[in-house]
C-alpha cells in the first residue's frame, strides 16, 4: 500500500504547484490585465473603471494576501465570479463539466470496445485480411479531423437517414432517451479516432508479447487459447495501452471544443474558448484549474492501474 | 512411488523424424532422419551446438513449432499414441500433462504479471479439472517438493521476487504438475550459476527417480551430459552423428565431431602439474585429426606491475527515505586488492552478485570507486588521468551480438577507439584494421562488411581486434567466452593465449566457468559478495582450495566423466546470498593468512561454520 500513498501525496503536491503557477500567470502577463480587458476597442481605459475592477478582483491588495485568499477560495471550491456577467464560475463549471465528462466517457468506452478486441485479433492473425483491412480503416479514422467526421455523421444520420437529431443538448433528467441520442453522435466522432489509436497500440504491443518466453511456457502447459490470450498476453500487452490511452483522454479534457461546436454541445471546452475570447480571467483560470486537477487525478488513476496490472511497479 | 505405477508410464519412441522450415526460397531441412527411444525412468541427452536442431526437435515433440511454416515427417510415439497425427485439441490435452518442458531462460519464462502459485495451479486446473482451492493446495505441495522454502507464503509472490535458481524450480514444479510421462529439459541450467546448476540437476534426478518419468535432456554442455544422461545422441547441423550410452561415448567416441566436442570440454584437474596456461587441442571436424597444441613459453614478467589495485570499494544506494537517508546499499565491491604483472593472466571467478564484473569496470574507469585506488603502469587513476590511462586498459564483453554497433562496418568498429583518441589518419586506420583482422585470424577483406553477417565466434574475434587497436597492456575479458559454443570457445581462448605470447599482454579474465579459468590463468582470485575470499597461483587454488566457498564452487562444477558422478547428497539447497546490506552496515574487518607462497585465504567468518 505504500506506493499507493506515495503517488497520492505526489499528486497533491503537483496540484498545489499548478494552482500557484496559474495564480502567478495573471501577475506575469505583461501589462495590467484590467487595462488590457477594458482597452479592447482601441482607446485607453477609463482609470476609474480600472480602479473599480482591480478592487473587485482584489488586484490592489498585496500579492501574498491575494495568494492566501485564492487558496482559501479554492478550499471551498470558490473560483470567483465571471467578469462578463458576474455569474459564479464554480457554478457554471459544475453545470458544464458533467457534460464534457460524459462525452469523453462514452467516447472512451466506444474506443476501448472497438480498439482492444480488434487490436488483439489483428495481432493474433497478422497479415491476414482482417489485419490488413483494419489497419487501412484505422489509418483513415486517425487521419480524418473530428469536425469533418462530425459533419459527415450529421449529413448521413441526421439529414439523410433522419435517425438522430443534428445537435443540441437536453438534460438527462428532462428526456433521458433524447439526451442519449444527442450524446451519441459527438461521442462517436471522438471515439472513432480514439479507437484507431487504441487499435494500433494494442496490436503493436500484443505482437511484442506474443514471441516472449512466458507465452511459450503457457502453450507448453497445454492451456486453452482463451486463457493464454486473456491471462498471459492481454495483461502484459495492456500496460502501454493504458499509458497512451490516459494521455489521449487527458488531452481531450480541454480539447473537445471542435466537437462541442459542431454538435452545439455546451461543454467545458466551449466555456474555456469563450472565456479566452472575452478575456474573462476568472473563467479561464477556473477552467484551467479544473482541467489540471482532472488530469492529475487521471494520472493517479493510471498509476493505480499500473500497480494492479504489473506487480513490479508496486514498490 | 510404487513400482507398478512406474511401470505403467509409457516411453518415447522417435523414428525417421525429418523437420523442415519454410523460407522464401522453399523448404530448408533442419533435422534429418532422427531416431531414438527413451524408456520410462531413463535419461537421454541430445547434444549439439547452436544450429544442430536439438531445440527444434524438442519443440516438435510438443507440437509447438509454427504450423504454417514447418513440415514434420516421420513418427513420434508416446506409448501407443502417435503424436504427429493428433488433432490440435488432443495435442493441447497432452502438453503439460503427459509431456512437460522446462526452458533455458528462467528469468523470462514466467509471466511477470501473474503470481507464482497461480502459474503452477493453472496447469493443474487445465488438465485435472479440479477446483481452484484444491489446485492451490496441490501447487503448494509441488513448491515444497521442488524445495522452495516457505512455499505457502511464497505462493502469492511474483516472479521478480524470485532468484533465477528459484524460478527454475518453479518451472520444474509447473512441469511436474500432472506427473508427465516425459520431461523435456532444454538447457535448463545454462543460464544458472554453477552451484545453482548442481542443485537443479540434482532436483531433476531426484524427481525422476520418484516419478519414474522419461527425461529428454537438451544441452551443449558435456559436463552436464556426463552428470545426468544414461544415453546420448550427438547432433551436428540436423544430422545424428553418433548415438550410444554415455559411458561408451565418453570412453570411445568414434565420430570426429564428437571427439571435437569432447576435447573442447574443459576438464577440471587436467592442468595439474603445469603453472602456465595451455591452449585447447582443436579437432578438425572433417578429418577428426587434432591440431597439435603448442606448448607455450612462460610470459610472466613479475618485474613490471601493470595493475595495482588497493582496498577498492564501491557501494550503491538502493533504497532511501524521503529525506535522502540511505537505508540499504549494495556493497558491490569491498576492500579488493590485487596486482597484475606483465604477461600474466589473473582470473576473477565468482557467481552472480559477487562483484567480479564491477571490479572490472572500476579498473577500466567505467565506474568510480567509493574508496581505494587503481594504479595502471605505476600511474594512479584520477579524474584528469582517466582518459589517457584508459587507453592502456581495454575491455571485451560477454555478448558479441550486443557489443558491436550494427550500423558500423567491421573496419570502422575496430578503428573507432583510434578516432576517439585521435591517433590515426583515415588511411592509417584502414591499414590498422586490416592488420588487426589478420592478427585475430579473420580475412582483412571483411572490414567493409557489417556485424550481422558474422557468427558469434567471428564477432568475438572482431571485438578482440577492437580492443587491440589502442595497443593496450591490459585486457579485461568480462565473461568473454561464456556465450560461445564449446568448440568456438576453445578457439577464442587459444587466440587470447596466442596474443599474450606475442604481445605479453596482461589479462584480467572474469568468468564463472571454472574449467576455462583453469586453462587460461596464471593466478586466480575467488570473489564472494564483493570480497576476495581466496587468491593465489592457479595450481594452488585448484589443488588446494581452502576457503569453504572456493571448495563449494569447485565441487559444483560438473565433471565430464560419467564414471565419476558426484555424490548428490552433498549438495545443499542454499541460495547465493545478496550483497544488499542495511544503511548502517559496517563490513567486518577481514584477515587473510598465507597458506603457501602467494596463496592468500580470507579467514572464513562465522557464517561459514558448518
Amino acid at each position: 500500500m505504500f506506493w499507493f500513498l506515495r503517488r497520492g501525496i505526489a499528486s497533491l503536491i503537483m496540484l498545489w504547484v499548478i494552482v500557484t503557477l496559474v495564480f502567478m500567470s495573471i501577475h506575469f502577463v505583461p501589462g495590467d490585465p484590467v487595462e488590457l480587458l477594458l482597452s479592447q476597442d482601441g482607446g485607453s481605459a477609463d482609470p476609474a473603471t480600472v480602479q473599480m475592477i482591480r478592487e473587485d478582483l482584489g488586484l490592489n491588495r498585496p500579492i501574498v494576501e491575494q495568494y492566501v485568499e485564492k487558496l482559501k477560495g479554492l478550499a471551498s471550491f470558490d473560483l470567483g465570479r465571471s467578469m462578463v456577467d458576474d455569474s459564479s464560475v464554480s457554478a457554471e463549471i459544475a453545470r458544464r463539466l458533467p457534460r464534457t465528462l460524459e462525452l469523453i466517457g462514452l467516447a472512451a468506452l466506444i474506443s476501448l470496445v472497438i480498439g482492444v478486441p480488434a487490436g488483439i485479433y489483428a495481432a493474433l492473425h497478422t497479415g491476414r485480411s482482417f489485419d490488413r483491412a483494419a489497419s487501412y480503416v484505422a489509418g483513415f479514422a486517425q487521419g480524418i479531423p473530428v469536425f469533418v467526421l462530425g459533419t459527415l455523421l450529421i449529413l448521413v444520420f441526421s439529414q439523410m437517414l433522419k435517425l438522430t437529431p443534428a445537435g443540441g443538448f437536453v438534460a438527462f433528467s428532462q428526456a433521458p432517451g433524447r439526451h442519449m441520442m444527442l450524446l451519441l453522435m459527438p461521442s462517436l466522432s471522438i471515439g472513432i479516432g480514439l479507437a484507431a489509436i487504441v487499435f494500433r497500440i494494442t496490436r503493436a504491443s500484443t505482437l511484442e508479447v506474443l514471441p516472449l518466453d512466458y507465452v511459450r511456457t503457457a502453450r507448453a502447459k497445454g492451456l486453452g487459447d482463451r486463457r493464454i490470450v486473456l491471462h498471459h498476453i492481454l495483461r502484459n500487452a495492456l500496460i502501454p495501452v493504458i499509458t497512451i490511452f490516459a494521455l489521449q483522454i487527458g488531452s481531450l479534457l480541454g480539447g473537445t471544443v471542435l466537437v462541442e461546436y459542431v454538435f452545439n454541445w455546451p461543454g467545458l471546452s466551449g466555456m474555456l474558448v469563450s472565456g479566452v475570447n472575452a478575456r474573462d480571467y476568472p473563467t479561464v483560470t477556473g477552467v484551467i484549474l479544473v482541467i489540471s486537477a482532472l488530469f492529475i487525478g487521471l494520472n493517479f488513476l493510471v498509476d493505480v492501474l499500473y500497480g494492479l496490472t504489473d506487480p513490479r511497479v508496486r514498490k | 512411488m510404487s513400482i507398478s505405477e512406474t511401470a505403467t508410464k509409457p516411453g518415447l519412441s522417435i523414428s525417421d523424424l525429418n523437420i523442415s522450415f519454410r523460407n522464401k526460397d522453399g523448404w530448408t531441412s533442419v533435422v534429418r532422419s532422427l531416431g531414438f527411444d527413451i524408456a520410462p525412468g531413463e535419461t537421454v541427452a541430445i547434444v549439439g551446438e547452436s544450429g544442430s536442431g536439438k531445440s527444434v526437435t524438442a519443440l516438435s515433440l510438443l507440437g509447438l513449432l509454427p504450423q504454417q511454416s514447418t513440415r514434420i515427417e516421420g513418427s513420434i510415439r508416446l506409448g501407443d499414441k502417435e503424436l504427429l497425427s493428433l488433432s490440435p485439441k488432443d495435442l493441447k490435452a497432452l502438453r503439460g500433462n503427459e509431456i512437460a518442458m522446462i526452458f533455458q531462460e528462467p528469468m523470462t519464462s514466467l509471466n511477470p504479471t501473474m503470481c507464482i502459485g497461480e502459474q503452477i495451479a493453472e496447469s493443474i486446473i487445465a488438465h485435472r479439472g479440479i477446483s481452484k482451492s484444491e489446485a492451490k493446495v496441490e501447487a503448494i505441495r509441488l513448491m515444497e517438493k521442488v524445495h522452495i522454502p516457505s512455499a505457502a507464503r511464497r505462493y502469492s509472490e511474483y516472479p521478480h521476487q524470485f532468484s533465477g535458481g528459484m524460478r527454475q524450480r518453479v518451472m520444474i514444479a509447473i512441469a511436474l504438475a500432472c506427473k508427465p510421462a516425459l520431461l523435456i529439459a532444454d538447457e535448463p541450467t545454462t543460464a544458472l550459476d554453477v552451484t545453482i546448476q548442481a542443485q537443479v540437476l540434482n532436483l531433476i534426478k531426484e524427481l525422476q527417480e520418484e516419478e519414474g518419468m522419461a527425461v529428454l535432456f537438451i544441452t551443449h554442455d558435456m559436463g552436464v551430459v556426463a552428470e545426468v544422461a544414461d544415453r546420448m545422441v550427438v547432433m551436428y547441423r540436423g544430422d545424428v552423428v553418433e548415438e550410444g550410452t554415455t559411458t561408451e561415448i565418453f570412453a570411445n567416441a568414434r565420430h570426429p565431431y564428437t571427439k571435437a566436442l569432447l576435447s573442447a570440454v574443459p576438464q577440471l584437474g587436467s592442468m595439474s602439474g603445469s603453472s602456465d596456461p595451455q591452449p585447447f587441442a582443436i579437432y578438425d571436424i572433417n578429418t577428426g585429426l587434432a591440431a597439435e597444441a603448442s606448448v607455450l613459453k612462460s610470459t610472466v614478467d613479475t618485474s613490471e606491475i601493470l595493475l595495482d589495485v588497493k582496498d577498492l570499494s564501491v557501494r550503491f544506494p538502493v533504497q532511501q527515505t524521503i529525506f535522502g537517508k540511505v537505508t540499504a546499499r549494495v556493497h558491490a565491491v569491498e576492500n579488493v586488492s590485487l596486482t597484475l604483472a606483465r604477461g600474466e593472466t589473473l582470473a576473477i571467478v565468482g557467481e552472480s552478485g559477487s562483484g567480479k564484473s564491477t571490479t572490472g569496470k572500476l579498473i577500466t574507469g567505467l565506474l568510480h570507486p567509493t574508496a581505494g585506488k587503481v594504479e595502471i603502469c605505476g600511474k594512479p587513476m584520477r579524474q584528469d588521468t582517466r582518459q589517457s590511462l584508459s587507453r592502456s586498459v581495454q575491455m571485451i564483453f560477454q555478448d558479441p551480438f550486443a557489443s558491436l554497433n550494427p550500423r558500423l562496418t567491421v573496419g570502422r568498429a575496430i578503428t573507432e577507439p583510434l578516432r576517439i583518441h585521435k591517433l590515426a589518419s583515415e588511411k592509417e586506420q584502414d591499414e590498422i584494421a586490416a592488420s588487426l583482422l589478420t592478427r585475430v585470424g579473420l580475412s582483412p577483406e571483411i572490414a567493409k562488411r557489417y556485424p550481422h553477417e558474422f557468427s558469434g565466434g567471428q564477432r568475438q574475434r572482431i571485438c578482440v581486434a577492437r580492443t587491440l587497436a589502442l595497443k593496450p597492456s591490459v585486457i579485461i575479458a568480462d565473461e568473454a567466452v561464456s556465450a560461445l559454443d564449446v568448440s568456438v570457445k576453445a578457439q577464442v581462448v587459444n587466440l587470447l593465449l596466442e596474443l599474450q605470447q606475442e604481445m605479453q599482454l596482461g589479462f584480467i579474465f572474469i568468468s564463472h566457468d571454472m574449467a576455462v579459468v583453469e586453462r587460461i590463468s596464471h593466478r586466480v582470485a575467488v570473489m564472494y559478495l564483493g570480497e576476495i575470499v581466496e587468491i593465489g597461483p592457479r595450481a594452488a587454488i585448484f589443488s588446494n582450495p581452502v576457503h569453504p566457498y572456493t571448495r563449494r564452487l569447485i565441487e559444483a562444477v560438473p565433471v565430464p566423466d560419467p564414471s565419476r558422478r558426484r555424490d548428490r547428497h552433498k549438495i545443499t539447497d542454499s541460495e547465493i546470498r545478496s550483497p544488499v546490506r542495511p544503511g548502517d552496515y559496517v563490513p567486518p574487518a577481514r584477515t587473510y593468512r598465507e597458506v603457501s607462497p602467494g596463496h592468500l585465504v580470507q579467514d572464513a567468518g562465522p557464517e561459514w561454520a558448518a
